[in-house]
């Protein structure tokens, strides 16, 4: 998950991202089945936890994003899912605002529908190594189209973050390797121990 | 790590959630017997509230308005009684990028010259503006920590239920909550397992693959739940709505009187900006 706190990004851009949320907020609660809401929850939950871990990486630790795995798994509905998890990260942990709820919706989610895309793309032949390779593309590409998207609307807000923005660009590239490596490890046991999963059902030929 | 473990030591309310006939039966021992005043705030008009601030704050650029913004946050942390020290944790605790955010900031603005560092000069608007978006972003989640981040989350997804936002999207957060209790025990189980089999979390593609399997084998189960969960609901009737366990109440005096302060309090800080 990507936190800009409140008080940083100029209207316009504050504005922009909101409106995108919105839109995908509603088409992805849209398409989601009332039956399916219990799943896409617990999948949301998963994540959430999967995006408290911090891994040590040289002097410091990072946390992963995941935009490319919850887009993997959630299709659409990735957008109302990662507006209830920031939402949550805000009010517990006090990560990210409120206002600006819109921005960090939108550079997670729309990442997420992009790997989606990616990931059914990349996987079509269905063999288990493209799949799992896919997912590792898939985590990685999330974490820097999130990171693109995070710059972007620095970079939009003003003139004087300009160089902040490109350093977000560069600091997420040892996140993307590491995100690359976990969701392609993920994916994996994933068709090993449950070939039906959902989400992944749409690779390889198997029926919707 | 765990959001229950961390809300629930920052917010330092009765276990039963607050409702109103059993707080007093509070099995939280050690602790106060008045209830914040703060909670007995309808949870609609925080949510309300908390977003109005947030929306004046973000528009805020003088120091004595923010300053004031910040006072003000501050006051409702005490009402809230927030516990200071892991309150001020949060305060301190920015995304590692945020930091490039304000560090830069001075260099990059051009104006009146303060210090140089190594030949790169710092201004004093540069500095102005890094102060101005540490003081909106610390005021801005003091307040959503003391006004939203003291209740349960249940109820603030009962409050949005009753703000009329779509029921899907309540649902979704109310499952959310849920689960990632039940979850994040889970997690700290495997990972339990896997240290006594000898795992130490590195930099080291095994750590990244390993953490990777444990959230895959979460996953897995978490389907299986889904499918009982479905069934359970199914068995119930479920008709795509939840009955809520508290009582709906009308707007009491206490609630107007919040209302009325609140809205000074923005009167008074918009007043400050444009004096």
């Amino acid at each position: 998950m990507a936190h800009i706190p409140d008080g940083v990004l100029s209207a316009p851009v504050l504005m922009a991202g909101a409106a995108v949320s919105l839109a995908g907020c509603a088409y992805g609660l849209w398409r989601l089945e009332a039956e399916r809401i219990p799943q896409a929850a617990l999948f949301a939950a998963v994540l959430f936890v999967a995006a408290l871990v911090h891994f040590p990486a040289g002097p410091s630790s990072v946390h992963l994003i995941l935009s490319g795995l919850t887009g993997v798994l959630l299709g659409w509905a990735a957008f109302p899912a990662i507006l209830v998890a920031l939402l949550l990260q805000a009010v517990l942990f006090g990560f990210g605002g409120l206002v600006v709820l819109g921005v960090n919706v939108m550079s997670v989610a729309l990442s997420a529908v992009l790997c989606r895309a990616l990931f059914l793309a990349v996987a079509r032949s269905g063999n288990h190594r493209q799949t799992v390779m896919a997912a590792g593309l898939a985590g990685g590409i999330g974490v820097v189209l999130t990171a693109l998207l995070v710059s972007l609307a620095l970079a939009l807000s003003g003139q004087a973050f300009a160089t902040a923005a490109k350093l977000v660009v560069l600091t997420h590239i040892p996140v993307a390797v590491i995100e690359s490596i976990f969701s392609a490890a993920v994916i994996g046991l994933l068709l090993r121990v449950k070939p039906e999963f959902p989400g992944l059902t749409l690779v390889g030929g198997k029926r919707e | 790590m765990n959001a229950y473990a961390s809300s629930s030591a920052m917010t330092a309310r009765p276990v039963d959630g607050g409702h109103p006939s059993t707080a007093y039966f509070s099995t939280g021992a050690g602790e106060k017997k008045r209830k914040p005043m703060l909670e007995a705030v309808d949870s609609r008009l925080r949510l309300v509230v908390c977003w109005g601030f947030a929306l004046a704050v973000i528009g805020l650029t003088q120091l004595p308005a923010l300053l004031a913004a910040l006072a003000l946050a501050g006051f409702a942390a005490m009402a809230a009684r927030l516990k200071r020290a892991a309150t001020l944790r949060h305060m301190v605790a920015f995304d590692g990028f945020m930091l490039f955010v304000l560090l830069f900031l001075p260099f990059t603005v051009p104006g009146e010259v303060v210090f140089s560092l190594n030949g790169v000069s710092a201004s004093r608007e540069g500095l102005l503006h890094a102060a101005g978006i540490l003081l909106r972003s610390n005021a801005v989640m003091l307040m959503i920590l003391a006004l939203l981040g003291s209740m349960e989350p249940v109820e603030l997804g009962h409050a949005m239920a009753r703000l009329r936002l779509p029921a899907k999207f309540v649902h979704l957060f109310l499952f959310t909550v849920r689960y990632i209790e039940v979850l994040g025990r889970e997690y700290r189980r495997l990972r339990v397992a896997m240290k006594a089999r000898g795992f130490r979390v590195r930099c080291n593609p095994h750590t990244w693959r390993s953490i990777g399997y444990l959230f895959g084998m979460l996953l897995v189960r978490s389907i299986e739940r889904a499918e009982r969960i479905l069934a359970a609901m199914r068995c119930r009737g479920f008709q795509g709505r939840f009955h809520s366990l508290t009582e709906v109440k009308t707007m009491d005096r206490r609630d107007y009187a919040f209302t009325g302060l609140s809205v000074v309090a923005g009167g008074a800080l918009i007043a400050l900006e444009y004096w």
